[in-house]
């Protein structure tokens, strides 16, 4: 009975089935033309930059910042080892620590997200609209603006040069929580969350078996916005971390930075395409459980 | 009593999220308003210097033009394709979608590292790309690349929210399916469209990855202070922390007023916000 709530979501109904073939008028081909040509256009758009970086970190190493758009070689393995061998691996220390920020800064994201929205959703306190008010605002309100406050803080409190500090804005997000309220509000019926309690679960119970599975697409879809919102975050870590604590976004821009520097410039197109490795993976294996459809529900 | 116990930590965890929240915003105002403990109280200096910062208020301008331009030239695509999408065939349809949506996965840093070698490959010469006021569209191409698939993506959700009824109802009418898109599909994903504008804005607002990447090769056309954020974070580096606390502060109202402004507009048209 629950699961009749989440299929008759708005946003969640299923792909639309054609019925019928189109004769093949004039017309009709004329329209599968232009289709065609927007479509291929855009997608030449998107993966062009994309091909040009894979082609140029597998030109023969030395030779990346070449033009073209075809292989001369292949030697994009040799030229990884080389990466990693960069000054003392300093690249993979840059990706481990991307790995640690954005798995761990997303995670706890979202557990705050779900328990904040669930709450948002299920209970009734004093100041909840005022609440659920501020967190809207704080939706409106660009991270990029928070990193000048949030560096005044920490070095008021001696936190920069500590991973805290961008650890804990990462854990915070507006938007998740956001979500997380109309979803929970939509898929976790009141009398389920009853029923448990009459059978005398308690609401940590409650919320960690029943709760947080029937939330879970919406659960994904916060973690991967935070996933790729802390990967990508680039101007807060700047600010408030030690060289031996950036992330990858960082540390490549310092090395793309460093003119002059004619063997760096080679390093970063190798490690720009390696950089993307993590995260298209990560992409690739939840790419079923990204529910972009809840976005759109969001301001219904 | 567990249920307490619960409710009190369900009701810590959002309000200290709140506060945590709040305190920035309310420290960057004390350090614009009264400064740090070993400065001066003079809660106007920064606020009228900014005024009278020509770099600074040639930045918002100059990101104003932006937002104008890129934002709806960016969902005016994304609409594009999302349309396109919901007319083609599943397998052509998740190919394009994965295409299209690459490019979100880039870090902006890195994206703007891609084209900056595409625009300028011989870092020696100038680039045209960095010449006579295509600066700004350069680097907007760079927003645009990253951003349109995503859009296209929570359009596209929203078109497939659309009750078939209703367009095989429109269809029964004889409307052609260009007028359909236009007529029906469009108005029906009117909200879907007001999210995606709001959260344009929200990152024209906060323009600074891709610029501060191109800076190096742009061969002086972008400045330290190109955009309010990277105005801000030179202000930093200076260090003059006060005043890039007021700078900031600044910045927040104007996105608030633009944010505001834009649901009043959107209000006034048609019921569909809220």
């Amino acid at each position: 009975m629950g699961m009749s709530a989440i299929r008759s979501r708005p946003g969640s109904a299923g792909p639309k089935i054609r019925t019928g073939a189109d004769p093949l008028s004039r017309a009709v081909r004329v329209r599968r033309l232009a289709l065609a040509v927007i479509l291929i256009g855009a997608a030449l758009y998107f993966l062009a930059p994309l091909w040009w970086l894979f082609v140029a970190a597998s030109r023969s190493l030395g030779n990346q910042s070449g033009t073209g758009w075809w292989f001369s070689g292949f030697h994009l393995f040799a030229n990884l080892k080389a990466l990693v061998d960069e000054q003392n691996g300093v690249f993979l220390h840059w990706v481990a620590n991307s790995l640690l920020y954005s798995g761990v800064g997303a995670a706890g994201a979202t557990l705050l997200s779900a328990m904040a929205g669930y709450a948002l959703a299920k209970y009734r306190f004093r100041f909840r609209e005022a609440l659920f008010t501020a967190i809207l605002a704080a939706v409106l309100v660009p991270k990029m603006l928070l990193a000048t406050p949030l560096y005044l803080l920490f070095s008021a409190v001696h936190l920069t040069g500590n991973r805290l500090a961008f650890f804990l804005p990462s854990l915070v997000s507006p938007f998740g929580v956001y979500l997380c309220r109309i979803f929970a509000a939509g898929a976790v019926p009141d009398e389920i969350i009853e029923a448990a309690r009459m059978d005398g679960a308690g609401e940590l119970a409650i919320f960690f078996r029943i709760a947080v599975r029937m939330m879970t697409p919406a659960l994904v879809t916060v973690f991967l916005f935070n996933v790729v919102d802390i990967w990508n975050n680039y101007l807060l870590p700047t600010l408030v971390l030690k060289d031996s604590q950036w992330p990858v976004t960082v540390g490549l821009g310092n090395w793309f930075s460093t003119k002059g520097a004619v063997e760096l410039s080679n390093y970063v197109i190798i490690g720009a395409f390696a950089s993307l490795i993590p995260l298209a993976a990560v992409f690739v294996f939840f790419q079923r459980y990204w529910r972009t459809d809840l976005t759109a529900g969001a301001v219904k | 009593m567990p249920f307490l116990v619960l409710f009190l930590g369900m009701y810590l965890a959002p309000i200290c999220v709140a506060v945590y929240k709040s305190l920035f915003v309310m420290h960057s105002q004390g350090l614009g308003l009264s400064g740090g403990p070993s400065t001066v109280f003079k809660p106007l200096a920064n606020y009228t210097r900014a005024l009278g910062d020509s770099a600074f208020i040639g930045a918002i301008l100059r990101v104003l033009l932006f937002g104008v331009v890129q934002v709806p030239v960016m969902l005016g695509l994304a609409t594009l394709f999302a349309l396109v999408i919901d007319a083609v065939s599943a397998r052509v349809r998740a190919a394009f979608r994965f295409a299209a949506f690459l490019p979100y996965v880039v870090p902006g840093v890195v994206a703007a590292m891609i084209w900056s070698l595409l625009y300028s490959p011989n870092p020696n010469a100038s680039s045209p790309f960095f010449s006579n006021g295509l600066t700004l569209w350069s680097v907007a191409n760079v927003v645009t690349w990253t951003w349109t698939g995503y859009n296209m993506l929570i359009i596209y959700s929203a078109l497939t929210a659309i009750p078939s009824e209703i367009i095989e109802a429109a269809r029964v009418d004889g409307a052609s399916g260009w007028r359909i898109a236009w007529h029906v599909k469009l108005p029906m994903v009117r909200s879907s469209l007001i999210l995606t504008t709001v959260f344009s804005i929200i990152g024209t607002a906060q323009l600074y990855n891709e610029p501060s990447i191109l800076q190096a090769v742009s061969g002086g056309a972008i400045s330290s202070t190109y955009t309010p954020v990277m105005a801000a974070n030179n202000a930093i580096h200076v260090p003059d922390f006060q005043y890039a606390a007021a700078l900031s502060v600044i910045l927040a109202l104007v996105v608030g007023a633009l944010s505001l402004g834009f649901f009043k507009l959107v209000n006034r048209r048609g019921p569909a916000w809220g």
